[in-house]
């Protein structure tokens, strides 16, 4: 690989691949919970909640990106608190991007999530309840593996999206190289420099590669998980 | 004992019923689809709240809406073998089976693994998924997981159903054993006369929401309530009965029916044992006089007790046989020749005899005998 790809590709590449593994780390429990609060929970605002998790599918990226920024800069209010109490600095640092990410990833991974969650056979968790589990046991022994299939789709679409998130991550992270310059990144700065040209295609075809395996690997985990559930 | 009075109303059909039924034996829960079979059982497991009503079972109340008893189903110790056997498709039978197991740590087992398996003869399916297993070994599979949660109620809910009739004589026989070797209450859900004539001891019969009638199996099989609900070719007296001697060369026992003898063709039973048959009223010829020079082997003296008219011109008639009661179907025609009325002496001639397997012993059963 090292005689492949520049330094600067490969520093690319690795913090693509970071900023999309932590992203999906972050958001997965999240996003399950979510699922779970949308399918089988009924309260007041529901429609309200479903709305607000979908925005970042619709909102421009770079909207989301400046709402973070607002919330978490480091003169916001919330940034300054957490700043000041576990010095934790979100924007221009790589948890920054891998947060913009995740942000702009959820709602497909709750998407994924929820479809599984709707297919699991309400029966089942009943007959656990006969059979002595209470609500979070049936949970985590029932309702949670019938759903891994969605979880895991839902994750490897999220890891795969989040790959090539641009602008949110720009507009929260910036663009600094090695820090937040991931591979779509680093392509729109090949594409700004005067003799970029060769670098950018590169890149894209690097981009395109590494889409084309996470959808595949995607798809075969998912019918694995299938198989084992006796689908 | 376990006693039930609920009320659910739904959209176009309430539910009304009550009954107090002996335990140990098997309560055949019968009544046609939609008479509200399921909506009952599941009220009894929890998984369903009445409207109304109280559910005890040997005296602890489960449910009580007056004074807002609700014992969460998980916490309830009552087995649900569902008509679709529900088993967890990401678990093995053994991961299926134990999963109630594991989780009644807190009381005294009374059913092991082992004895689950041997009993229900899972020991070859253990390593399979659930998807790998007929419908026959699926649902002895949800029999044998209701059973390691150690429940001190079992509910099946038509178990056999979805089974065609071939599977179905595979799974009955377990059924029976369980009943007749482990004493653990069972309510036991069907459409069909002949499985609840096999199974249960104690038999309430449901229609339209309403309990129509509720009693020993024997005592049903004689009311008026039950005959309008089985097909008129199913109906006759149960009679449990005494085997008194044994011809194994020609394959037939002999039953002590209240005064009488009856000689039934049956295999692999034992003096001693007690056996449930069914006499078809439709199997049944009345004779004022003894008969000789007839094939008809079986004839018991008796009184004719009640005589009730049916449709197609023909009657009902009861005949008290030393005890037991039998019922003859007869057409109006051999009636009035005949001139019976109640109180007259006559001979019930027996065509044929239908066993219903063995009978359950109502009461003193032992505690645990595997």
């Amino acid at each position: 690989m090292n005689g492949l790809l520049s330094p600067a590709e490969l520093d690319a590449l690795r913090l693509s691949l970071e900023v999309a593994a932590r992203s999906v780390a972050f958001s997965l429990p999240l996003a399950v919970l979510v699922a779970w609060i949308l399918t089988r929970a009924r309260f007041p605002g529901r429609t309200l909640f479903d709305a607000f998790v979908h925005l970042p599918l619709v909102l421009p990226p770079v909207a989301v990106g400046y709402v973070l920024l607002l919330l978490l800069g480091t003169r916001a209010p919330l940034g300054a608190w957490l700043h000041a109490h576990f010095g934790i600095q979100l924007p221009f640092t790589t948890a920054g991007a891998a947060l913009a990410t995740a942000v702009m990833t959820f709602p497909l991974m709750v998407r994924a999530m929820r479809l599984s969650l709707e297919n699991v056979d309400r029966g089942l968790e009943a007959a656990a309840r006969t059979l002595g589990a209470g609500p979070f046991d049936r949970f985590f022994s029932i309702t949670l593996p019938l759903m891994l299939p969605g979880i895991l789709a839902g994750a490897v679409t999220a890891f795969a999206a989040g790959l090539g998130e641009f602008g949110a991550v720009i507009t929260f992270a910036a663009n600094i190289p090695g820090v937040t310059r991931t591979l779509p990144l680093a392509l729109y700065t090949a594409m700004q420099m005067p003799q970029g040209d060769a670098l950018a295609l590169r890149l894209a075809l690097l981009s395109f590669a590494l889409g084309l395996l996470g959808l595949l690997g995607a798809e075969l985990l998912v019918r694995r998980v299938r198989r084992c559930l006796g689908r | 004992m376990l006693r039930v009075s609920l009320l659910k109303r739904r959209t176009g059909f309430t539910l009304a019923a009550s009954f107090a039924a002996p335990t140990p034996g098997v309560i055949g829960l019968f009544g046609r689809s939609g008479s509200g079979k399921t909506t009952l059982i599941d009220m009894i497991a929890g998984l369903l709240p009445p409207d109304e009503g109280e559910v005890q079972l040997t005296g602890s109340v489960l449910t009580d809406t007056q004074r807002h008893i609700a014992v969460a189903p998980e916490r309830r110790r009552i087995g649900y073998v569902f008509q679709d056997s529900r088993l967890f498709p990401h678990l093995s039978v053994a991961g299926n089976l134990s999963y109630g197991e594991k989780r009644a740590r807190a009381v005294s087992h009374y059913i092991r693994f082992e004895e689950v398996v041997e009993l229900l003869g899972l020991g070859p399916l253990l390593a399979r998924r659930p998807h790998q297993l007929s419908g026959g070994e699926r649902q002895r599979v949800a029999l044998g997981r209701a059973l390691l949660s150690q429940p001190q109620l079992l509910l099946l809910d038509e178990p056999l159903a979805s089974l065609d009739v071939a599977r179905r004589e595979e799974v009955l026989p377990y059924l029976e054993r369980l009943r007749d070797w482990l004493s653990i209450p069972m309510v036991y859900v069907s459409h069909q006369f002949d499985e609840v004539l096999r199974l249960a001891t104690y038999l309430v019969l449901l229609e339209h929401g309403e309990v129509l009638a509720a009693g020993r199996v024997d005592e049903m099989s004689l009311r008026p309530e039950l005959r309008a609900v089985v097909a008129p070719d199913l109906v006759g007296a149960v009679l449990d009965g005494l085997v008194t001697a044994v011809d194994t060369a020609g394959g037939t026992v002999e039953l002590a029916i209240g005064s009488g003898k009856l000689q039934v063709s049956l295999r692999e039973v034992t003096a001693g044992a007690r056996v449930r048959v069914q006499l078809l009223a439709r199997d049944i010829i009345l004779a004022t006089e003894p008969i000789h020079g007839l094939s008809v082997r079986n004839a018991l003296r008796g009184t004719v007790t009640e005589i009730t008219p049916e449709e197609a011109a023909s009657v009902l008639v009861k005949v008290d046989v030393g005890g037991p009661i039998v019922l003859a179907r007869i057409t109006e025609g051999a009636r009035a020749a005949l001139r019976l009325a109640p109180g007259d002496a006559v001979w019930a001639l027996v065509k044929a005899v239908s066993t219903r397997g063995h009978a359950f012993r109502l009461f003193g059963a032992p505690a645990r005998a595997l």
